[in-house]
């Protein structure tokens, strides 16, 4: 068996927030590693801290203390220029609220993307890849939230990313209409191999998982690897 | 104790104080604007009605060849007429040492040490002078002033001919000389125009009018009809070679003010108008998105029981608080402008006391006309709450709708790329938005090219004048037509290059009823100094026969081409002569008319004269000539044009700056105003797609291009409109000045479109630089918690 690459590690990663006169400690010293190819769930509920470790992982927020590294190199510390320039070339992200823009069509959100990647899908293959190839000139406003959901997923895997990070990317969905969108996170990690990383609170997604990693008040409560991935199409919840 | 209602508004204030202050700016500037000019305005016209009513101004003016003091009674028999008084008048020339154009003046007869029935005196110093004593006279102040004469001191004056040495025994005013200016003149001039009132038993004999007068001040009966009484006043007149009655209106001193106060007036009404009228539309736009923001916090005061009433009113409590911020800001500035312009008038008119104060009255009226505007930009707003029902309230706006644009269905869009289909989408979602603010800022252009526009015009009539129609580098003019050989005796001084002889005659114009006083200016066959050049810059050649009138005075005088023109010569033999018209003239100032010399001459049957010689000089032998020049007899002054443009644009200059400053300031004011709101707006409407693109990887500079490119697209269609805009304000401008005086072309430098242009783009770079701050402090993770 060769090594495993690590696509992102973090070492002791705290996090704290100053909220009037008091510290909120988001995260108490975090050790984790994203591997090669590997969908990871991360489990937890409201307030473990685990959208704040998403985030600094996705150069979004940086660590009160600990080390961040992509691909060997040092992300903690970099500054806002850097971080752009990580985001931009090698993070997809996924969010709860899809964060489309309005004003703009499914394939003029994917473009917004492509236009600024450096090996980027075309708009239609990237809409093909979620079942959108017959919506792409529908404006967010005329979408489901599904769909929306879809484009945002499209977006975020249009420019190859090696790393798709995705927050409660169910949340504000329907049983039926999560399970869609769920099913193609899983198709862009299998087809196209991108690392990713999904955080949510239902625990019956971390089946679908590679590895499962629980977080509770800050900490890593506990880790497991699936002997066998379910197929997001037979979750129940 | 506050209600929490309250302790909120100061909460909004307290986060919008950016917006709160560069709004109550713009009311600021409106309402400094109207609180100035409108106490300005009172201030004159109170100074002005007072002033006439304590000292008897006449309604209707008449001027005669001669008339019997028998008339007089017959005059104050005619219906409608409350008061007759009868004077001699006449024109004099006051050759007083030191002057650098000679001065002209008129003569006014006052009855025996006593105060004329009409037209009064207002005795600033000294004292009447006595009956029968010919030496002594009251002497205008702004004359005195100027030549600093006091009584006691002497004046020369030549009357009817003869030059005589007046001792000033009192300086004085009068309601009928508010304003100076002499006949032709080119504004008012303190220094070159002087009245003097001298006792009618000495002036009288002096212009053969003893037992009879020339000139009739009329005072009207209440209701009476002016047009009415001139009629018969001409009628009965006609015999005693009547120039004509005319009304206050056409009063020369009155008219001039009359004008002014229409110009202010105007002023005080246009330009509040505009800033409040912009006020108006951001406070919509300020207030329209802060309604929609707290959406959530109205349906929660809805559903705990608050009013739409009390909610409405809590809004309105918010946009007042900013409008009386302004409005206190403005009531000061104004104040203090005001009482400044006032000054500068008080050199300009003449009253006995202007007293500039800040009518309550306009005070109040600010108030409430920028509340007012406030309210009609608020109302709408206001209104969508009532509107709400507290559970729709409770849930987030809908989202907003888009499609694609006109340039993108008409086949554009693949030249544009998605950030700028996201502009120009968003402007198509809010045309009037984009418009009304496109329209706001070039208000601000338009201000800025208005202000500069004066000055501009007045550089293209000095470049007429000076570089194409006064040619000479120096003039010199003597107190009384010289025989011509005086031109060669100049000509033949070292240092004169070449030289050629003027003459330039007071008379009176005349067809039938109509007249004007002028000026006849008769020049050399072949004469080179002086080119008869328009307004447009085109030369009119001097034909050998007959007059070319200046257009204007064509028209008063209802003549053309072939016309004959009656011309009363005003100095000398006093003779009528008539002449064929030759042409017209579009001039730019003064009331003339132009002839050869050698038709003059043989018109009014003397030997060719000049009042006036014209030189090309040899600038390195200048002082030695001055003081040859300075010998010759009948000397009235020396000038060179090139001085008298120096001097000026000194003066100007000065202005310029001032005024340059004073309107960047106001233009600033709305352009800063309407850019960096809309910014701000536009920056909470999109702060969540700007976040997400962050997220993306797109960089600070990118974002900004997508919300600052709106506002750029704002600014740079302002930009035309205000040049255009600008161009209307100066044509309205040039319309409410008096025709007779100045007739300016509508001239635009380049480099006032190109200030106009670059002061709003710097103003508009300067609010996006500010918002651009708050761009670069977004918050990235908040957004992506919260659904719109």
């Amino acid at each position: 068996m060769g090594r495993v690459t690590e696509v992102l590690e973090a070492q002791a990663l705290t996090k704290v927030y100053r909220m009037g006169e008091v510290d909120v400690h988001a995260l108490r010293g975090i050790d984790i590693a994203l591997h090669e190819g590997e969908l990871m769930v991360l489990l937890g509920v409201s307030g473990s801290g685990k959208s704040t470790l998403l985030n600094i992982l996705g150069g979004l927020d940086t660590p009160s203390s600990g080390r961040v590294f992509y691909r060997g190199r040092e992300l903690s510390g970099a500054d806002e220029r850097e971080l752009t320039r990580y985001r931009r070339d090698h993070v997809g992200f996924v969010f709860q609220f899809y964060n489309l823009m309005p004003s703009l069509t499914a394939r003029e959100n994917v473009r917004l993307v492509t236009d600024i990647a450096r090996r980027p899908l075309t708009p239609e293959e990237a809409l093909a890849l979620v079942g959108l190839g017959d919506r792409m000139d529908h404006f967010p406003a005329q979408l489901s939230g599904g769909e929306q959901q879809r484009v945002a997923i499209a977006r975020a895997v249009a420019k190859q990313p090696d790393v798709l990070l995705c927050d409660e990317p169910t949340g504000a969905l329907d049983y039926k209409t999560g399970i869609l969108v769920l099913e193609v996170i899983e198709r862009v990690n299998r087809e196209l191999g991108t690392t990713t990383a999904v955080i949510t609170h239902n625990a019956p997604i971390a089946r679908m998982a590679d590895r499962v990693v629980t977080l509770a008040d800050g900490r890593i409560a506990s880790e497991e690897r699936n002997e066998t991935r379910a197929h997001a199409e037979d979750l129940r919840w | 104790m506050v209600s929490p209602l309250d302790k909120k508004l100061l909460g909004d204030l307290g986060l919008m104080k950016g917006q709160v202050l560069t709004i109550a700016l713009v009311v600021a500037a409106g309402i400094a604007a109207y609180v100035s000019l409108q106490s300005t305005f009172h201030s004159l016209e109170d100074s002005r009605d007072a002033y006439y009513e304590r000292y008897r101004f006449g309604d209707v003016f008449v001027h005669v060849e001669r008339a019997p003091e028998s008339v007089h009674r017959r005059l104050e028999d005619l219906p409608g007429v409350a008061r007759v008084y009868t004077r001699v008048l006449e024109s004099v020339t006051l050759p007083v040492e030191g002057l650098v154009e000679p001065a002209s003046g008129t003569i006014v007869s006052i009855p025996g040490g006593r105060e004329p029935a009409l037209n009064g005196l207002y005795l600033r110093q000294g004292r009447m002078p006595e009956p029968g004593r010919a030496d002594e006279v009251l002497l205008l102040e702004t004359f005195a002033e100027a030549h600093a004469l006091e009584p006691g001191d002497t004046v020369p004056a030549v009357i009817n001919g003869t030059l005589r040495r007046l001792r000033v025994v009192g300086i004085a005013m009068s309601p009928e000389f508010i304003f100076n200016m002499g006949p032709g003149g080119f504004g008012g001039d303190d220094e070159k125009f002087g009245v003097l009132w001298m006792d009618r038993s000495v002036l009288g004999p002096a212009f053969d009018m003893e037992g009879a007068f020339n000139d009739v001040v009329v005072r009207l009966s209440p209701g009476a009809s002016e047009a009415e009484v001139i009629a018969q006043v001409d009628r009965l007149l006609d015999p005693y070679g009547t120039l004509g009655a005319q009304g206050r209106s056409k009063q020369t001193s009155n008219y001039v003010l009359e004008s002014e106060l229409a110009q202010l007036s105007n002023f005080a009404t246009v330009i509040p108008v505009i800033f409040l009228g912009v006020a108006a539309f951001l406070l919509n736009v300020v207030l329209s998105r802060l309604v929609h923001l707290q959406r959530p916090e109205i349906a929660t005061l809805k559903a705990v029981g608050y009013a739409d009433r009390e909610i409405g009113l809590h809004y309105l409590k918010l946009v007042s608080l900013i409008v009386l911020l302004g409005t206190v800001i403005g009531i000061g500035a104004g104040a203090y402008l005001g009482r400044a312009m006032t000054d500068l008038y008080s050199d300009y008119f003449r009253f006995p006391v202007l007293r500039y104060r800040v009518d309550v009255s306009v005070a109040v009226a600010s108030v409430v006309v920028s509340l007012a505007a406030a309210f009609a930009g608020a109302l709408v707003a206001v209104r969508r709450i009532a509107a709400l029902p507290p559970a729709e309230a409770m849930r987030p706006a809908p989202p907003a709708r888009y499609r694609r644009t006109l340039l993108e269905r008409i086949g554009l869009d693949r030249f544009i790329g998605p950030v700028g289909r996201m502009i120009l989408r968003e402007i198509e979602r809010r045309p009037l938005r984009t418009v009304l603010s496109a329209l706001a800022i070039g208000m601000a252009t338009g201000i800025l090219v208005v202000g500069r526009f004066n000055f501009d015009a007045v550089e293209h009539l000095l470049d007429v004048t000076f570089q194409r129609s006064f040619r000479e580098d120096a003039t010199v003019a003597f107190v009384r037509p010289m025989p011509a050989r005086v031109v060669h005796e100049i000509e033949n001084m070292p240092g004169v290059l070449h030289a050629e002889g003027m003459r330039s005659v007071p008379v009176r114009a005349r067809m039938g009823h109509r007249w004007r006083d002028a000026t006849l200016n008769a020049y050399p066959a072949g004469g080179d100094l002086r080119r008869l050049v328009d307004v447009y810059e085109r030369e009119t050649p001097l034909p050998p026969r007959g007059v070319v009138l200046t257009r204007k005075l064509a028209e008063i005088l209802d003549v053309d081409v072939g016309d004959e023109v009656a011309f009363e010569i005003r100095e000398g033999e006093r003779q009528t002569v008539s002449v064929p018209v030759s042409g017209l003239i579009e001039e730019s100032f003064g009331l003339n008319a132009h002839i050869r010399d050698d038709a003059l001459s043989r018109l009014l049957g003397e030997e060719p004269t000049v009042n006036m010689v014209l030189m090309r000089i040899d600038p390195l032998e200048w002082q030695e000539l001055e003081q040859r020049l300075i010998d010759l007899p009948a000397l009235a002054t020396i000038f060179r044009p090139e001085s008298l443009i120096r001097q000026f644009r000194e003066q100007s200059g000065e202005m310029l700056m001032t005024m340059t400053l004073i309107i960047t300031l106001f233009a600033a004011t709305i352009a800063v105003g309407v850019v960096y709101n809309n910014a701000r707006v536009a920056l909470s409407m999109r702060s969540r797609d700007l976040a997400s693109l962050r997220v993306l990887g797109f960089t600070r500079g990118e974002i900004s291009t997508i919300l600052l490119g709106e506002l750029a697209i704002q600014v740079l269609l302002a930009i035309p409109i205000g040049l255009v805009v600008g161009r209307l304000l100066a044509e309205a401008v040039m319309s409410t000045v008096d025709p007779e005086m100045y007739r300016l072309a509508v001239v635009i430098e380049p480099k006032t479109y190109a200030f106009a242009a670059v002061v709003t783009l710097a103003s508009g770079l300067l609010s996006a630089l500010l918002v651009r701050r708050k761009l670069d402090r977004l918050d990235l993770i908040g957004v992506l918690k919260t659904r719109e």
